[in-house]
Order: C-alpha cells, then structure tokens, then sequence
C-alpha cells in the first residue's frame, strides 16, 4: 500500500519554478532514496511534503490523508517525521532538550523513548546536559536523528543524512537507517552518496533540474549506464 | 542626596525598563519583530488600572490584576490583527506597521481619556518610607518596584528553562523551521509571547506611574524607547540580557541626570549606548550571531 504518494506537484521559490511536475510514491515498509546532483530540487521536495513549502499545484498524500495545504506542525502528529538539510538541531539548547522537543508532541517525555534513542546512539547519552552546539559534526547528525525518532514516526525523511562525514560515520549512520527500517519505519532518503544509497534502497528515484528522469530498483539503478556516469563515477 | 540614594533611584526606574524590555526582548527573539507598539501598550496598561481604582473604586490589586488582562488581550489581538497577516513580508513593513499600531493606541486613548494628565495615585500610597542612616530613603515603591522585578525575572528565566512551553519558546526561537518540524506550532507560540510580554507591560505600567504619577496617551513612548534601548544595550532576544540593560540603562539615566544634565540624560544615556555597541556589537549578553549562509 502506499503511504505517500506525490502527484504532479510544481513548486515555486517566488518566480523560480524549481520543482516541474514530480510524482512518486512510497510505500509502507520501503527504504526509497532520491538521488540528484546539487540544486535538482531534492530538498525543496522533501520541505513540500513536510508542509514547510506548498505546491502551486498537485497533491501529496500521506497514509489516504490529502496533506497537500496542511501546515507543517499538524504533520508530526500524522507520523511524518524529516531530519532536515544541515541537521537543524537546537544548537543553544542541550541534547536532552532537545530530545524533550523531538517529543513535545507527546506532552510529557516517556524515558523508554530516550533509552531507546540512547540504545541506537550510546554516544548522546554521555552528552545529555552537553550544548548541542558543542557536538561534533557526527554526533549532531545522530542527534538529529535521534529526535525525529523520539516521536515514533511512520515514515522518516532524511535529507543527506552523511553530509560532511567521515567514512566510518557514514557507514555507521546507513547501519542505523537499515536497523529503523527492520524496527519498522518507512524511510525516504535524499542523498549525495548515491552508492550508498542504492545500496540500500528498496527503490529509487533520480532527479535532474526539478524533474524526476530515472526511477528503479536500487539495484537496477546502481547498474544503469547513466545513474553510473553522473552520479557513481563512472 | 547621596550617591547611594541616586544608585537606589537608578535601580528602581531600572527595574521598570527591565521589565518592559523583557517584552520587547522576547518577541524580538521569537517572532523576528520590533513591537514599537509596545511602550504603548503600558500606557493602556495604566489606565486601566486608573480607572478600575478611580473609577470603580476597587481595590489595587484588582485594577492591577484587571490591567494585566486587558493588555494580555490587548497583545494578543494587536499580534493577530496587524502583526500576523505580514508574516513572511519584509521586516520593513511589519516596523512600519508596529508604529501605526503605536500611534493607534495613543490616539485611541486620547478619544477614550483625553489628553488632559491624570494623577496617578501610588499603589502602595500607604507603605512608609524606609530610612536608613538617616539620609538614605527607601520608598514603598521601590520596594515593591523591585520585588516585583526580580520575581518577574526568576519566574520568566524558570518559565524558559524547565517548561514544556517555555523550552518551545527558545527552539521556535532558534530555528522556526526546525521547531515546526517537532509539531510546535509557531503561531501560537507567538501568541503566547505577545500574551506574556503584555501582561509584563501592564505591570510595568502600574509601577511606573506609582513612581512618577502622571498619566497621558504619552506616557509610554518614551520609556518605550528607553526600554527598547536596553534590550538593545543587554543583546536583543536574551532574557538575562534586557534585564541587565534595563538596570544599567537606569542606573545610567539617573546619575547622568544627578551630575550632569537633566535636559542632556536621554542623550548621554544613547551616547553610552552607541559606545558599548560599538565595543560589543551583539549587546552585553547578546550571541554573536553568525548570518546565515
Ligand atoms: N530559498 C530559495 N530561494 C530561491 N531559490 C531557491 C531557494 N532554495 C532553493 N532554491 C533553488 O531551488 C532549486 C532546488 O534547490 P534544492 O535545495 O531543493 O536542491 P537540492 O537538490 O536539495 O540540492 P543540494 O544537493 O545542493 O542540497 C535550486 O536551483 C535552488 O537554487
Ligand atoms: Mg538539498
């Protein structure tokens, strides 16, 4: 079944048309990876569906719920849950608040939620009373992650979650996504890192100047001659 | 007078531009804006009071509790009539919005009260002075002007600290974005800060004009602006920080006008100004902010 599905939406940064008719779907328990080169409008689709941007025209629709107008913060509630772009954590407040905000949704701040976020990422639990903004690029990564989770969501955007890590990070960040996904989460990826993503993906979509040109298996993608010239080299 | 008795003075008026650049503080910090109708909201905040005590002939604590329920309305309506709609526009419009706010409430209360000074009387009219070695005078208003201050400021830096609402307030403060993103909806959250920052208002009128008594549509431009300056002087959107420019600001004004000048205060009190921003251009507890890339 699908969970979200995306019809022909365009969208618009003031008179710059940056998104021209995309429609894809995922479905309930998939790992779906976007995969485009700079500026082709993964982000831009990723804020549309979060209700962050809206489309001019189009309809996306979210476990049988037209959400196309809804406001951003009546999202979260609905089970959709983005770590966006460049983490975006509370870099004033600590590790546990902003933990207590993944969860503000829920009112009061269950500690099974924590120890389970604890339990993916030891490493936050020693940080807690720690100022995000004093992480490391790693760790604030995990934090990001870590609060989107604290809401139990059903389906979780992730926009490039391996930017600007190391190796070893970035395969420890992909295990976490593939254990979401055994616990049950349904996962839209966005990446730079398309080998990886592929790896991964149950399907695939690339994006080229806001319009989607290839879609596939991951592995088929990972095997087209052009997903290998532009985005695996060569 | 002595030095001490100017220090005292200082602190008190202080504390009356502390609490009043807490609110302008706050919505700075949460909603992007400077709210110059905010000196006006005072104003109404005194009045009310006034004619609660005066008029109806209840007691000070209801027309201090009343006037804080008016301006809280008062905020909020203002916030979701002419602030709300320009959400997203230029900064621009929505200050050039907030000042006809401003001139709205001034001559609003100039059909409603008139022009004319109303006296004042002090709520703590019956409190006694405090003596002390004999030279040193300590009024019921001060008192009760910094009491109520420091309790204000515990409560708000407890509020933004340990409360589901308060935390949510600093993260839509952050990243209004990202807080969307936790649920957090950024209207009502903005509602809310108007809400708080006009009940503080309300109280900071009443005890502004318990210390100088006389009440006109005018009343609170001035020590709006001079709030506003704090909030400025202590790091717009830092609670700690409009709380410290307050006092300073006061303590600054009242000694600039003791050995100074009494006409020159408000410029001396700006010349003080210009140069800490120039040392410290995010203001005394300001973060230094990075622009955004
Ligand atoms: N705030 C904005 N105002 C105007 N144009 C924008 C804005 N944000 C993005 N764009 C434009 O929209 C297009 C898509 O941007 P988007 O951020 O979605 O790309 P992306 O695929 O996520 O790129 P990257 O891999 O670099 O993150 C780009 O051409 C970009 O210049
Ligand atoms: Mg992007």
């Amino acid at each position: 079944m699908s969970m979200l599905k995306i019809e022909d939406i365009h969208v618009y940064y003031g008179a710059i048309h940056a998104i021209k008719g995309v429609s894809f779907e995922v479905n309930e328990g998939e790992i779906v990876a976007l995969i485009g080169a700079n500026g082709a409008g993964k982000s831009t689709i990723l804020k549309t569906i979060s209700g962050l941007m809206h489309p001019r025209q189009g309809t996306i629709n979210f476990c049988g719920e037209n959400i196309t107008h809804t406001e951003a913060c009546k999202l979260l509630p609905k089970g959709l849950a983005q770590v966006p772009e460049g983490r975006r954590i509370f870099l004033q407040m600590t590790v546990q608040e902003n933990l207590e905000m993944g969860a503000f949704i829920k009112k009061t701040v269950n500690p099974d939620d924590l120890d389970m976020v604890f339990q993916y990422f030891p490493r936050l639990q020693e940080r807690r009373k720690q100022v995000a903004g004093t992480l490391s690029g790693g760790e604030q990564q995990m934090l990001a992650m870590s609060r989107a989770l604290m809401s139990h969501p059903k389906l979780m955007m992730l926009d490039e979650p391996s930017m600007g890590l190391a190796p070893i990070l970035v395969d420890q960040i992909f295990d976490i996504i593939k254990e979401l996904h055994k616990a049950g989460t349904t996962i839209l990826l966005v990446e730079q890192n398309a080998r990886k993503a592929l790896q991964i993906a149950d399907r695939a979509y690339v994006l080229e100047t806001g319009k989607i040109t290839l879609s596939g298996t991951g592995a088929e993608l990972a095997k087209s001659d052009e997903v290998r010239k532009a985005y695996l080299g060569g | 007078m002595n030095i001490l008795q100017y220090l005292i003075n200082g602190i008190s008026i202080g504390s009356v531009y502390a609490i009043i650049a807490l609110g302008y503080t706050m919505v700075y910090g949460i909603a992007k804006m400077l709210n110059f109708a905010h000196g006006d909201v005072i104003m109404v905040g005194a009045y009310i009071c006034y004619c609660v005590t005066v008029y109806l002939g209840l007691p000070v604590l209801a027309g201090v509790l009343l006037s804080m329920v008016v301006c809280t309305v008062l905020g909020i309506t203002i916030e979701g009539l002419a602030y709300k709609p320009l959400r997203g526009t230029p900064s621009l419009a929505v200050l050039i919005t907030a000042i006809g706010v401003s001139y709205f409430l001034q001559n609003a209360a100039q059909l409603i009260w008139s022009s004319n000074p109303k006296s004042f009387t002090s709520i703590v009219s019956n409190m006694k002075p405090l003596h002390l070695f004999g030279s040193l005078t300590i009024t019921g208003e001060v008192i009760v002007t910094v009491a109520v201050s420091v309790v204000i400021m515990i409560g708000l830096t407890w509020f933004t600290s340990s409360t589901r609402i308060g935390k949510s307030m600093r993260a839509v403060s952050e990243d209004r974005d990202a807080a969307q993103l936790m649920g957090i909806n950024v209207n009502r959250t903005i509602s809310i800060t108007f809400a708080i920052g006009s009940a503080l208002a309300a109280v900071a009128g009443v005890l502004m004009c318990s210390s100088i008594p006389v009440l006109m549509p005018t009343t609170g431009s001035m020590p709006g602006i001079r709030a506003f300056t704090a909030a400025v002087f202590g790091g717009i959107g830092s609670i700690p920080g409009a709380m410290l420019g307050g006092i300073l600001l006061g303590i600054i004004e009242t000694f600039a006008k003791a050995y100074l000048s009494t006409q020159f205060s408000d410029a001396i009190v700006f010349g003080v100004l210009i140069i800490i921003l120039l040392v410290k251009p995010a203001g005394l507890l300001g973060k230094q902010v990075q622009e955004k890339v």
